[in-house]
């Protein structure tokens, strides 16, 4: 359970360690290492070099304006979550932050970290494809903008280069009349959800969206607006909740493991889009009455 | 192949190490090889058990997820950093012995370190607060009903409620 010798790079500024990226082919970026460190010391990635980002403090951020929120690759899950105007201006991401591992993990692990981690079995992923974000990912040659919806391309890949680090995600701002809701099952708390389900109601659109982690090889956003439709003030009906159920299914492939058969995740992700699709709209009649 | 070695300066407990390591020594590991600390514990080398968990610049963090090059602008306090300076038990410490809080005590320098943390951000906890705060630590032994008193227990000791 030890890493397999690598390279260091571990530089003071963002060109520099984008320089050492290009140079060596084979490099990752530690940032946090929840994810990365594990997978060193079980020995299922053995990158020739890492280039550390730890000492650039100019990616350590959580900046916030009217349009969503910025967070800087070095910003850890418990910056994020405790951020006051993060929270405001974008609450799902408090919201589903305090469901990734448990608080000591989050201490170190980055926000920017899981989004390119890509776990399909990770919130963070599903939160930013649900949100309609994007990642900014610079190279030596430049900077690019890549939407969420061409980020996630299989478990754990990431559509960014090899010479490319993500600086930072972007998660848009709650409009009004949006409301946003998040909740996971799991065998023990701070695990890996069995089936998790965010969900964004948009009482002015009329729309419903919702998220899903853990029963699908990439994060997966389904539009729920034809089986909902048109979502106003009025209780949602019961019925349309199981039919928004049933549609998301249509575009989910819960599979087996050790922690839960397919059939069983498949139940998870009923129940879950039925409460979780009702706690947003929830959430976005409180949010306009208030 | 030869593994170059990192000159490393780890800020342990107060006290400056100068080391040289190897780019993938974890930081638990250095810190029980190299500086001989060896009261924090390796469990599941992955992250899962706890048992490593330090405080880098007063916050919990698993040590076999950090490596110790990266650890070199930090302030690390470890078990060992956990008593008062007179030598006598802390808070937390104390509160685990009055309450039999441990029994193999291989998880306990994790459970030390994650509750000295956790008090110093919720000094009043009530019971299911405390539960939430070792919730991501592993004990085989005690089913943990003690250790939930013990945090309790701490958090009267560090009132002054003795």
């Amino acid at each position: 359970m030890k890493p397999a010798p690598f390279e260091l790079a571990r530089p003071a500024s963002l060109p520099e360690a984008l320089e050492a990226l290009a140079a060596n082919p084979g490099a990752k970026v530690l940032a946090g290492g929840q994810s990365l460190i594990p997978l060193l010391s079980m020995r299922l990635a053995a990158p020739g070099m890492l280039v550390d980002i730890n000492a650039i403090p100019e990616l350590a951020y959580v900046r916030t304006d009217d349009d969503g929120v910025r967070v800087g690759a070095l910003a850890r899950h418990a910056e994020v979550e405790a951020d006051p105007d993060a929270r405001r201006v974008q609450p799902l991401l408090s919201k589903a932050l305090r469901m990734v591992a448990h608080p000591t993990i989050r201490n170190r692990g980055t926000t920017v970290g899981s989004v390119v981690h890509a776990d399909a079995a990770a919130e963070m992923p599903a939160v930013l494809a649900l949100l309609g974000g994007d990642v900014t990912a610079a190279s030596t040659a430049g900077r690019r903008t890549v939407p969420a919806a061409d980020l996630f391309v299989g478990p754990m890949e990431s559509s960014l280069r090899h010479d490319e680090i993500a600086t930072e995600a972007f998660f848009p701002a709650l409009r009004p009349g949006q409301g946003v809701a998040c909740e996971e099952l799991s065998r023990r708390h701070g695990d890996y959800a069995l089936c998790g389900v965010a969900a964004l109601v948009d009482l002015s659109a009329g729309t419903t969206k919702a998220g899903y982690f853990s029963v699908c090889d990439v994060p997966t956003v389904v539009d729920l607006t034809p089986a909902l439709g048109e979502v106003g003030t009025e209780p949602l009906d019961e019925a349309a909740l199981s039919d928004a159920a049933e549609l998301a299914l249509g575009s989910l492939e819960p599979a087996d493991d050790i922690h839960a058969t397919a059939d069983y995740r498949a139940q998870l992700a009923r129940t879950l889009t039925r409460r979780v699709v009702a706690a947003a709209h929830a959430d976005a009649l409180t949010r306009s009455t208030s | 192949m030869t593994e170059s070695l990192h000159a490393v300066r780890l800020t342990v407990n107060g006290v400056a190490h100068d080391v040289e390591v190897p780019a993938r020594r974890l930081l638990s590991d250095a810190l029980r090889h190299e500086l001989r600390l060896t009261g924090t514990h390796v469990g599941c080398e992955h992250g899962v058990c706890g048992a490593c968990t330090v405080l880098v610049d007063g916050r919990p963090m698993r040590s076999c997820l950090m490596l110790a090059v990266s650890a070199v602008d930090a302030e690390i306090t470890t078990v060992e950093g956990l008593a008062e300076p007179d030598g006598s038990l802390g808070a937390v410490q104390q509160a685990f012995k009055e309450c039999h809080g441990l029994q193999c005590g291989f998880c306990t320098p994790g459970f030390l370190t994650t509750i000295t943390a956790g008090l110093a951000e919720n000094p009043d906890p009530t019971r299911e607060e405390a539960r939430e705060m070792i919730a991501g630590n592993l004990c085989r032994c005690t089913g943990y009903q003690n250790i939930i008193a013990s945090v309790c227990r701490a958090a009267e000791l560090r009132r002054g409620d003795r």
